[in-house]
């Protein structure tokens, strides 16, 4: 194997390891702390997207449009809280998979009626549209790099959120232990809608990230958002770092699944079934991870310390 | 018999007009509503075997559509080999092999993957349902002989000895007959004892199991019964619509059959049914609306089930009884 | 299902009840992000009704939409429902291969005549072929032939392959495997449908490690945009031309150009009509379309424009008698109208004898990215399969 095309993959795989990280955060913290299952997590990947590009021709700066989205999304988010979240948190999670099921349908329309189904293109400045050298024949995209360096900035930045701020001790304590902290207080509520728009901005960011390389597209919140709950299960559920492990896992094994599993396969069966195979069974690999680790260790692998 | 309630009226009712409508309208010449009727009989089946577990047994199944899709396909495949030849041993129309392979097979895949998903509670049971459901939709994709995401035309359909399937009647009676025995077959089953520990189950595991119950096992039986159910209503399918896909076991076609349930009403005979009819009707009507509505439909679709989940607890077939019986 | 009723227009126009004496099916992809290429189609349709009048001779038509959602066993339905409940005498359309060949069974066993405006499958072309079935667009493998010609003509030794994964997806590989004469260094089949795979990242890769010369791909509808994008910012344009078709169109264009993402001007496809193909017929749609509709029209708007055009003059020619079909088959392979491709015959197995070109990304006159006619690839080209097809 080449070890050039090794590298491009794995950075490949970090790049959707860290996407996949960013929506994966926002959900875990809405599990684990309001115990409340959002299936529409996805829209708001999406619809970061969508406001960013359209922002983005408005403005005629993509970073710019990125600042000013990401608000724009956390109300978004916030308003989701406060009018259909809310009243869903006492309900069982059958409720809450429906409802938020529904919300899907409600986002995903709404927005092919306000921007059209054909999704929009997103422009970059000039100097993201490059490529870097990272050594000989080693070219990499640059705005592949920067999704890499905003996703680990964004990490951080969480981290340093939830591990060393009083918001973060109060969603740490809240994602143990949800009495306590209104044992102490606390304006639960507030909490509970920052939380839910902390999260869509996390989405949303991701979404937006994305945008320039895939496009905005209706339901592209669909395919990522099943992703996002096997990385939140295999990472244990209300765990930043296990959601930050089991993403990069997740990430890196589908980019090296659809890079190499067809030359793997190729070994043992005709080469037009390994193409044929390969791409299915790489996607079937992470529900197999996640199946596992269900089976093996329900909790995931990194639960809260206390729960 | 004693007096009848009020939701044994709406359960007559609805499967009386299920029975006379839709063959009334196929001699009126509106051929189409047949197939419309068709296609909600088949997929209340479907509604039916996941209310046995979700309802009445409390667990939430998120992957139920992939039990429809190995139901179609355990009737695609040895269709496919009758047509085209290959695997001798399978290639046949005979509803002697085609339904007890799609029974057999949906009742293994449930044991095998029930043996897994039943160590787990709450929303683990959700996702772990929903991954299961994924890889068969990933296998089914991989296999290029049988039309990998394109789906298989399968031209012929089964033979069975009373029914002629090619026949839009005798496929509509053969769905409706299999619906009332399904409805027969779950009112049994939650009313012997059997039916009694599952229910006790979800609202207390603990008790049933100090009691001496052995709680696994009972939801054990109860998730493979419900998945051969569902493969049976999904060899239906597979006949029906004579094109098997994976986009059958797509999660949004398990969360379709969990809105149906939690529409008509979770834990009564008729909730699926009535989910199922509505279901169907609204998606039809909806979808039918004049340019640019109808394309928008899935819009006040969405709102609906939003509104359904928040406002309609116990959903339609509780609106019909004065008690609550959730 | 996901129906949507078009007035008859000339019944409008008139103020007369809308009765319709000869009723057609049209499905195509009005939901998800692939309905940029079906509301194209829908355009086409409703303009050719406009220049029709609504009337095929002393025939009304009326055109009934149905929405196939991107997904067979939609589009399916769809045509159940036409068939069946609306009762129209064609069925045309259909994007996509796999939608028409789940579909083509529905339309055929009510002796109805089914028109494909775009998919060309190579079953249907062969062994599935049917007195009932016309083309108004090619068989899939056709125009990666062409390309694969020009390939061969340009000195490219070897190609990576990438395409996605459905019926088309693998006659469009077939097609240019079938004439590129050099090495085939690669392939990636990428998952397609609602959730496709939109991020080619992986396979980009493997692609430029591989050596290869150049790369082929197949990417229709807003997957081909995200394609370009990632192709351009891996900074492959030198080191790996990219040979595309049904990728870059009127309907990728415009959204590039917005974008402003100019590597794709001089890049060069295949196809079997083009906006400047000089011709009354196409002079006038063209021009109209634009008036109407701002754009540039696709090839999947002129083939649906000659769909229409095709039924209207064979419900003409048979005085809008549907009850004989030998004479209205009959009347439809006669192919009486004036198409937007200049020329147009049927072969044996009822696809379209036709010419490819060899087509470049310009800028015209008004500053619009659009393409224009460099070469003529194949004269008169028949399809592969036309030999498998027993026409019974």
């Amino acid at each position: 194997m080449d070890t050039t095309l090794l590298v491009i993959q794995v950075l490949n795989g970090l790049q959707l390891g860290l996407l996949l990280f960013l929506v994966a955060s926002g959900l875990t913290l809405v599990f684990g702390i309001l115990d409340f299952v959002n299936l529409a997590h996805g829209s708001l990947y999406m619809l970061g997207a969508f406001v960013c590009a359209s922002l983005t021709y408005a403005l005629g700066n993509f970073l710019l449009a990125v600042v000013v989205a990401l608000p724009v999304v956390g109300v978004i988010g916030y308003l989701t809280e406060r009018v259909v979240a809310r009243s869903l948190y006492a309900r069982d999670h059958l409720d809450q998979v429906l409802a938020t099921f529904g919300l899907i349908l409600v986002f995903d329309t709404s927005a092919h009626v306000i921007w059209g189904p054909e999704g929009i293109a997103v422009p970059l400045p000039d100097w993201l549209n490059g490529q870097v050298a990272l050594g000989s024949g080693l070219e990499v995209p640059t705005f592949r790099l920067l999704i890499i360096a905003a996703g680990l900035a964004a990490a951080g930045g969480l981290f340093w959120l939830v591990n060393y701020t009083r918001l973060g001790m109060l969603i740490r304590a809240g994602a143990s232990n949800r009495t306590m902290v209104s044992a102490l207080g606390i304006d639960i509520q507030m909490l509970f809608s920052l939380v839910f728009a902390l999260g869509a901005m996390l989405a949303g960011l991701a979404g937006m990230l994305i945008a320039p390389i895939t496009e905005a597209n209706i339901g592209m919140g669909n395919s990522i958002i099943i992703t996002a709950f096997v990385v939140i299960i295999v990472g244990g559920i209300g765990s930043i770092k296990g959601a930050f492990i089991a993403a990069l896992l997740i990430g890196l094994i589908d980019t090296l699944g659809r890079a190499f599993l067809d030359d793997l396969f190729g070994l043992f069966m005709s080469s037009a079934a390994a193409e044929n195979s390969a791409p299915a069974v790489s996607a079937m690999l992470i529900y197999l991870i996640m199946a596992l680790v269900l089976a093996l260790r329900p909790q995931g692998l990194f639960p809260p310390k206390v729960r | 018999m004693p007096t009848m309630s009020k939701r044994g009226w709406i359960t007559l009712v609805v499967l009386i007009l299920l029975a006379v409508l839709p063959p009334l309208f196929y001699l009126g010449g509106q051929a189409f509503y047949l197939d419309l009727a068709t296609r909600l009989v088949i997929l209340a089946i479907a509604a039916v075997s996941l209310n046995l577990i979700l309802g009445y047994g409390g667990l939430v199944s998120f992957g139920h559509a992939a039990f429809v899709g190995l139901g179609a396909y355990a009737v695609g495949i040895p269709a496919h080999h009758w047509l085209y030849g290959g695997w001798d041993a399978i290639a046949t129309l005979s509803g002697w092999l085609h339904i007890p392979l799609a029974v057999g097979v949906t009742a293994l895949f449930a044991l095998l993957t029930g043996l897994v998903c039943l160590r787990t509670k709450g929303v683990y049971f959700i996702m772990i349902t929903m991954a299961f459901a994924q890889m068969v939709y990933y296998l089914i994709v991989s296999i290029e002989e049988y039309g990998g995401d394109d789906g298989l035309v399968i031209d012929s359909r089964t033979e069975l000895a009373f029914f002629d399937l090619d026949k839009p009647l005798q496929m509509y009676a053969l769905c409706f007959l299999s619906l009332l025995v399904a409805l027969g077959l779950v009112r049994m089953i939650v009313n012997s004892r059997f039916g009694m520990v599952l229910q006790g189950a979800k609202g207390n595991p603990e008790r049933m199991a100090t009691l001496g119950f052995n709680t696994y096992a009972y939801r054990l039986t109860a998730y493979v019964i419900s998945g051969a159910m569902c493969g049976y209503a999904g060899a239906l399918l597979g006949n029906f619509t004579t094109f098997i896909s994976p986009e059958m076991m797509d999660w949004h076609r398990s969360g379709e059959l969990m809105f149906m349930v939690i529409l008509g009403g979770a834990a009564t005979t008729i909730g699926p049914v009535l989910g199922a009819t509505v279901f169907i009707v609204l998606e039809e009507v909806l979808s039918s609306l004049p340019h640019p509505f109808g394309i928008y439909w899935q819009l006040p679709f969405g709102l609906l089930l939003i509104l359904v989940v928040m406002f309609i607890r116990g959903g339609l077939a509780g609106l019909f009884s004065g008690r609550k019986e959730r | 299902m996901k129906r949507v009723m078009s007035a008859a227009l000339a019944a409008a126009m008139l103020g007369l009840p809308a009765h319709a004496d000869v009723k057609i099916g049209f499905v195509t992809t009005l939901t998800t992000p692939a309905a940029v290429i079906g509301n194209d189609m829908k355009n086409a349709v409703d303009l050719a009704m406009e220049h029709l009048g609504g009337m095929a001779g002393d025939t009304k038509l009326e055109v009934i939409y149905g929405d196939d959602g991107f997904a067979p066993e939609t589009g399916k339905q769809a045509t159940d429902k036409l068939v069946k409940q609306d009762n129209v005498d064609f069925v045309a359309g259909y994007i996509w291969s796999h939608v028409l060949l789940a579909s083509r069974k529905s339309v055929l066993d009510a002796d109805k005549i089914l028109i494909s405006a775009n998919a060309g499958p190579s079953q249907m072309a062969g062994q599935l072929c049917d007195k009932n079935f016309f083309s108004t667009s090619w068989q899939n493998d056709q125009t990666p032939m062409a390309m694969g010609e020009v390939l061969n003509k340009a000195g490219v030794k070897s190609l990576y392959i990438m395409a996605p994964n459905y019926a088309a997806g693998k006659d469009m590989t077939a097609g240019v495997e079938r004439t590129f004469k050099g090495e085939i260094k690669g392939k990636d089949l990428t998952k397609w449908g609602a959730d496709a795979q939109l991020d080619f990242s992986a396979e980009l890769a493997k692609a430029k490690a591989s050596g290869a010369e150049g790369i082929f791909v197949f990417y229709p509808g807003a997957a081909g945009g995200a394609f370009i994008k990632q192709y351009d910012q891996a900074g492959l344009k030198d080191t790996l031309p990219l040979y595309s078709v049904f990728t870059v169109d009127a309907l990728s264009l415009p959204k590039l150009q917005a974008a402003d993402f100019k590597a794709v001007l001089g890049s060069k496809t295949t196809q079997e009509w083009d906006p400047t193909l000089d011709n009354e017929a196409n002079k006038k749609f063209v021009a109209d379309f634009k008036a109407k509709y701002g754009t540039y029209p696709s090839y999947y708007a002129a083939q649906s424009y000659d769909a229409i055009m095709l039924i209207a003059s064979a419900v003409k020619a048979v005085g809008g008698d549907m009850s004989d079909k030998d004479k209205l088959r009959a009347a439809i392979k006669a192919a009486d109208f004036s198409s937007v491709r200049g020329k147009f015959k049927f072969g044996t197995n009822n696809m379209p004898i036709e010419d490819f070109f060899l087509r470049e990304v310009v800028t015209d006159a008004d500053g619009t990215w659009t393409t224009k006619v460099i070469d003529t690839v194949y004269t008169d080209h028949v399809d592969p399969y036309a030999a498998e097809c027993k026409m019974n």
